[in-house]
């Protein structure tokens, strides 16, 4: 993906040019339910042309002459490194030599590129949810080893001697009775269509202890354009006779513009058109800088009674107490075991708190924004976006124009910072509707305050969590209450898999505000952990239990989280004497399949209400684990967005206004407030991998919480913990 | 108004509204992309440039104020990524999303052109400006350390 400064959007994309002027080579056409060899040029065609040739076909693999591998990622790279993994997997299983080997961003077609979807339904090209490497961990191997076939095939026919003879290292095909070697580039000089290539069942795949890439240290292959300002970003991609456009949008979701004054803007240097959108009033012009003064000159009209115009964010969160105490039935239940309330009403002791969270912003570091040339016609499109869901992009634009998806083309670029935000196509639609207007390409970018003002934010909550206890202080029954908007936001997290209590009642009491909500960064895992796992310590404090101990006691049945738990414990020495003035905190939780468990070390500056976290010992069971020290990373990186979350980010709003604009009153961590260090231990595993990037962030608040309560016997229990918040509950 | 200054070595004529910032006349007049749009008002840092050698936030620098100095963006650091910075930067695989890195380093390397080898205390204070949302903080203050290393070497 090196940048071309100038996109020229009437031409075929820069890269797949690349690809059909390549050297004459060999070809792998590889779908995940199969492969088939043919001609990559053919197979690249628009996918107009193409179908006629056969669905579910397409390329994955090829090798020029010169032995240079180039491996297609289907996958968003949003700094979570899976365009590495995706292709080291295939790389595995052709014995591909790594140095020979370049990743080039596939095309939009998840019936061929998609990974499977959740039981079984169909394909997606979605990135999210830490799915990507686990999705297409035993597909890409599949497509590897059919390549390695292919390969072998060949050598075999040319030398006239049987397949089962020959064998693999990186880069080469070896025959050791004749003591002949030739390489993947001069195989591929010759190579011809092998008509019938079997199925690689995942038994004669790689065991793990033959593998030479995955589990191995493998520089991420985006790294070298991200240090000199040559990566791609949509924000960076300049069309020709492009217009740039700006929207200013409804302070309150749902009303709509009226009346605004057009003559005025449109006399404003550099202004040429204004598009009304239902949400909002387009603004376009030659030149950036001329946008934003007209911006600022827009004096819109707004239609009033959105139902979001009632929604002041702190008073209703108060509320929510109200309801979780109305015993409101109709609740959605996630998960049921035993009788709970019967459970707690003979239970020997019993426990209740409450713990609150606010909204929270995505603030991924590359604002919202889009490029999108509708045809002339207005029933086709070029889009260039960095996005998490570049299918549900395509079909979106497809259905404002009432065509085919067939006739957009996405072209993926580098995402900086996806979390969620990038997930939803609306960006990209305002961008098709804004050229649709002008039938010229559109470079909409949201300003920072535009990406505030409507973002899609994680959802407030309250939780009410009540447990009971039998006489020999056994967690018995567990109660778990969630109120507020946004249900399937609100549910991830809450259920307990690795905790033995017999009985439970976990249910979400769901409210309508009006207001934009999506998914975050492991979504709703980083309040219901945060509320699980105080809760749990505030019982053990309780029964004068040690927390670890009474973790490991609820955790018995589960040796694989226990061994996650025991690990992070070690490597922070639970149990010895903390720095003075510091203490510790242990937290555990899944997420997206993998398990993880750190220990906080804090300190509390008392006078401003300031928690400092020193030091977190993490350890992770992510089953195998393809790319190691990038798990390091994406660790790392979810325990300081958790982290900052759990400090300092809050979004409120008044009206249905969101009350915060840029980075100086919402705030996310900065250098001098991360952790001195971070610690993380990979559990070896020989089981299928499972999620990695958002699972350091669900153990930040417990914690978190956890130590300052060791440290103050403060419980703190409304996220984030500003110092104005400990402050007053230091006071109190 | 017509307005000269050198950008990146070379001198560069332009015919800018003057209180353009100077970001956007970077990235959309001249096409060098490498400098990125963060938050427009100062606080994130992805936009780091140096002016005359010092750190600014091209967000919020006219580009009537560069008239007559000398601009050096993440495309005029190096030839071939070899600033040892960048070379650091790769070594420690400190980009994720990569966004705001092009900043980071701009900043790094002002830093270290003042102070050949800081104390982590150092780095921590002079890098506070620049926001990474992927959390690379500690990554970054390994590169630095790393091409401080080279740097006091060479």
């Amino acid at each position: 993906m090196k940048k071309p400064y100038i996109l020229d959007n009437h031409m075929p994309s820069l890269s797949r040019r690349r690809f059909i002027a390549g050297t004459g080579g060999l070809t792998f056409m590889i779908s995940i339910g199969g492969l088939i060899n043919g001609n990559w040029a053919s197979a690249n065609e628009d996918s107009e042309g193409s179908r006629t040739k056969g669905s579910n076909i397409t390329v994955w693999v090829k090798i020029d002459s010169e032995g240079t591998i180039t491996v297609l990622n289907p996958s968003a790279e949003m700094g979570q490194g899976s365009m590495t993994a995706l292709a080291v997997l295939i790389a595995e299983e052709m014995d591909a030599d790594w140095s020979k080997v370049r990743v080039e961003h596939s095309p939009i077609d998840p019936k061929i590129y998609g990974r499977p979807g959740w039981g079984g339904r169909g394909y997606h090209m979605i990135t999210v949810g830490s799915f990507t490497v686990s999705g297409y961990f035993k597909p890409l191997r599949q497509a590897g080893a059919q390549a390695r076939y292919v390969l072998l095939k060949n050598v075999s026919m040319k030398w006239k001697i049987p397949l089962t003879e020959l064998k693999t290292e990186p880069g080469m095909v070896i025959h050791s009775a004749s003591n002949r070697r030739i390489s993947y580039g001069e195989i591929a000089s010759f190579a011809k269509t092998i008509k019938e290539i079997p199925e690689i069942p995942e038994k004669s795949l790689k065991k793990p202890g033959e593998f030479r890439l995955i589990g191995k240290y493998v520089p991420r292959v985006d790294i070298p354009e991200k240090v000199d300002g040559s990566a791609l970003y949509s924000m960076d991609v300049i069309v020709p006779d492009m217009l740039y456009a700006t929207i200013l949008r409804t302070p309150v979701n749902g009303n709509q513009p009226e009346s605004f004054n057009e003559k005025e803007i449109m006399s404003m240097q550099g202004i040429q058109k204004i598009v009304r959108l239902k949400h909002g009033v387009g603004i376009l012009g030659k030149r950036y800088e001329n946008l934003l003064p007209a911006k600022r000159r827009l004096k819109v009209k707004w239609s009033k009674g959105a139902p979001a115009e009632m929604f002041d964010s702190e008073k209703i969160l108060e509320g929510y107490k109200n309801v979780a105490s109305s015993g409101k039935k109709g609740g959605h239940v996630l998960n049921q075991q035993g009788d709970a309330d019967a459970a707690i009403q003979n239970a020997h002791r019993t426990y209740s708190s409450d713990y609150f969270s606010d909204h929270v912003y995505h603030a991924q570091m590359e604002p919202l924004n889009a490029i999108v040339s509708v045809n002339p016609a207005g029933d086709g499109a070029e889009i260039w976006a960095g996005t998490q869901s570049p299918s549900g992009a395509i079909k979106a634009v497809a259905k404002l124009l009432g065509t085919s998806p067939r006739k957009i083309k996405l072209h993926p670029c580098f995402l900086g910072g996806g979390f969620g935000r990038r997930s939803m196509s609306d960006y990209i639609v305002e961008a098709a509707e804004l050229s649709k207007a002008v039938r010229k390409p559109v470079k909409l970018i949201w300003s920072r305050e535009d990406d505030f003002q409507y973002g899609a934010f994680r959802p407030m909550c309250l939780q009410r969590l009540v447990a009971g206890l039998d006489a020999d202080g056994k967690l018995i029954a567990w109660k778990h209450s969630i109120v507020g908007d946004g249900r399937r936001l609100l549910s991830s997290g809450a259920k307990i898999p690795f905790y033995d209590i017999p009985n439970q009642h976990i249910e979400i009491l769901g409210l309508s505000h009006g207001v934009r909500l999506k998914h975050w960064r492991a979504v709703g895992h980083g309040f219901t952990k945060f509320a699980i796992e105080s809760f749990i310590d505030e019982i053990a404090e309780a029964e004068g239990v040690d927390s670890y101990q009474f973790h490991r006691q609820v955790m018995h049945n589960s040796p694989r989280a226990l061994k996650v738990l025991e690990t992070a414990a070690d490597m922070a020495g639970w149990g010895r004497k903390p720095p003075d003035g510091h203490a510790f905190g242990i937290s555990f939780a899944e997420r997206s399949g993998s398990l993880a468990a750190c220990v906080a070390e804090v300190s509390l500056e008392k006078s401003s209400g300031k928690i400092k976290v020193h030091r977190i010992w993490s350890s992770l069971d992510a089953g195998i684990v393809v790319q190691p020290d990038n798990a390091v990373a994406q660790m790392e990186s979810a325990i300081i967005y958790g982290l900052s979350s759990v400090l300092s980010e809050r979004i409120t709003f008044k009206d249905g206004k969101v009350q915060q604009s840029n980075f100086h009153d919402y705030h996310v961590m900065r250098i001098s407030d991360a952790p001195e260090e971070i610690h993380v231990k990979i559990i070896d595993s020989n089981e299928s991998p499972s999620g990695i990037g958002e699972t350091g962030l669900p153990i930040t608040g417990g914690a978190v919480a956890n130590a300052v309560a060791a440290l103050s016997g403060i419980r703190l229990k409304h996220l984030p913990f500003t110092p104005d918040q400990v402050k007053k509950a230091l006071e109190s | 108004m017509s307005i000269e200054f050198e950008l990146n070595g070379s001198k560069t004529k332009l015919d800018p509204q003057p209180e353009t910032a100077l970001l956007w006349v970077l990235r959309e007049h001249l096409k060098l992309t490498g400098t990125k749009f963060g938050c427009g008002s100062g606080l994130c840092g992805a936009c780091t440039v140096h002016l005359d050698g010092h750190p600014i936030r091209a967000c919020i620098t006219p580009v009537s104020a560069v008239a007559g100095k000398s601009v050096t963006t993440i495309e005029g650091l190096s030839k071939n990524r070899s600033h040892p910075l960048q070379k650091a930067w790769i070594e420690a695989q400190v980009p994720q999303c990569g966004y705001c890195q092009s900043g980071q380093i701009m900043q790094a390397a002002a830093l270290l052109e003042s102070n050949k080898n800081p104390s982590r205390d150092e780095i921590v204070a002079y890098m506070n400006g620049n926001i990474c949302r992927c959390g690379t903080y500690l990554r970054i203050i390994r590169a630095i350390k790393i091409a401080s290393a080279e740097v006091n070497e060479g």
